[in-house]
């Protein structure tokens, strides 16, 4: 009970950051991925605002031998870089590109009621599935 | 270079951190919103609730705070449609295949020092570079 407490107070806290950012804003984030045209380098101080936290709290937190509310850190384990990984983030990086659109901020913007943000989400969850059946995990 | 928002990025970047530092000091979660989000599609032994739970309270956050301050875009509707379609299917797939988004590779991988993490964090900034310098300077799809 505990643990869903802090979920939805850590869910809150990230959708007002992507709010407050502006990351929610597709336009935004194209403006920030056209290095070559009118470069909006906003986000990479959203980005640099996120790891010079994480970057600090990861290395005290992950000190301590477990979570305040679990019995053990999940963390993913896996240090290989094989081909799916570098494929995957590339089809990600050119959906991302097309749309303007990464899942957080996508589901996030279903708070702002627009028609794209039901299109973009309904997309992912598709893309998502064709993940399952093709590798039928 | 209109536009232009470094403090109101910076802080909400700050926030992100913030909140991601939570989720892995009480709960010992990675905050990943593609996994969040994919593992919702195949519910598992009391994993479903929370991840529920969460992206509800970031549309919430997102609601709360645009009663606060409105958000000073509009959302565009006239977007290409089919570019939406095809980019969110390759989103959905590519995170899946990759293990990990903005969130999960960008920030907390990063912050992990992960190898995996950094590659795929270059791979996919580099990509959305490439792919809106074709979608706007070189098809000319979208200004």
């Amino acid at each position: 009970m505990k643990q869903l407490f802090i979920t939805a107070i850590a869910g809150f806290i990230f959708g007002i950051g992507l709010s407050v950012s502006q990351m929610i804003d597709p336009n935004r984030v194209l403006n920030f991925l056209d290095v070559t045209g009118n470069w909006d380098p906003t986000l990479l101080f959203t980005m640099a605002g996120a790891l010079l936290v994480t970057l600090f709290s990861f290395r005290i937190i992950l000190k301590t031998s477990k979570p305040l509310l679990a019995n053990k850190f999940r963390l993913p384990s896996r240090s290989d870089i094989d081909y799916k990984l570098i494929t995957g983030a590339a089809l990600f990086g050119v959906g991302w590109g097309m749309t303007g659109y990464c899942p957080g901020p996508a589901v996030a913007s279903l708070g702002l009621g627009s028609i794209n943000s039901i299109i973009i989400v309904l997309s992912i969850a598709s893309g998502f599935l064709l993940h399952k059946w093709f590798f039928k995990d | 270079m209109e536009n232009f928002a470094p403090l109101t990025g910076l802080i909400g970047g700050i926030l992100i951190g913030i909140s991601i530092s939570i989720l892995l000091f009480f709960n010992g979660r990675i905050t990943g919103i593609s996994g969040i989000m994919s593992a919702l599609l195949s519910p598992k032994d009391g994993e479903w609730l929370w991840r529920f739970i969460y992206l509800c309270s970031m549309i919430v956050g997102v609601i709360a705070y645009s009663q606060i301050a409105p958000p000073t875009f509009a959302p565009s509707s006239s977007y290409p449609k089919l570019l939406l379609i095809i980019g969110g299917i390759l989103v959905g797939f590519g995170t899946r295949l990759g293990n990990g988004c903005t969130s999960g590779h960008g920030i907390c991988g990063i912050s992990r020092r992960s190898s995996r993490s950094f590659v795929a964090t270059s791979v996919f900034m580099l990509a959305g570079a490439i792919t809106v310098l074709v979608i706007r300077h070189v098809a000319h799809l979208t200004s």
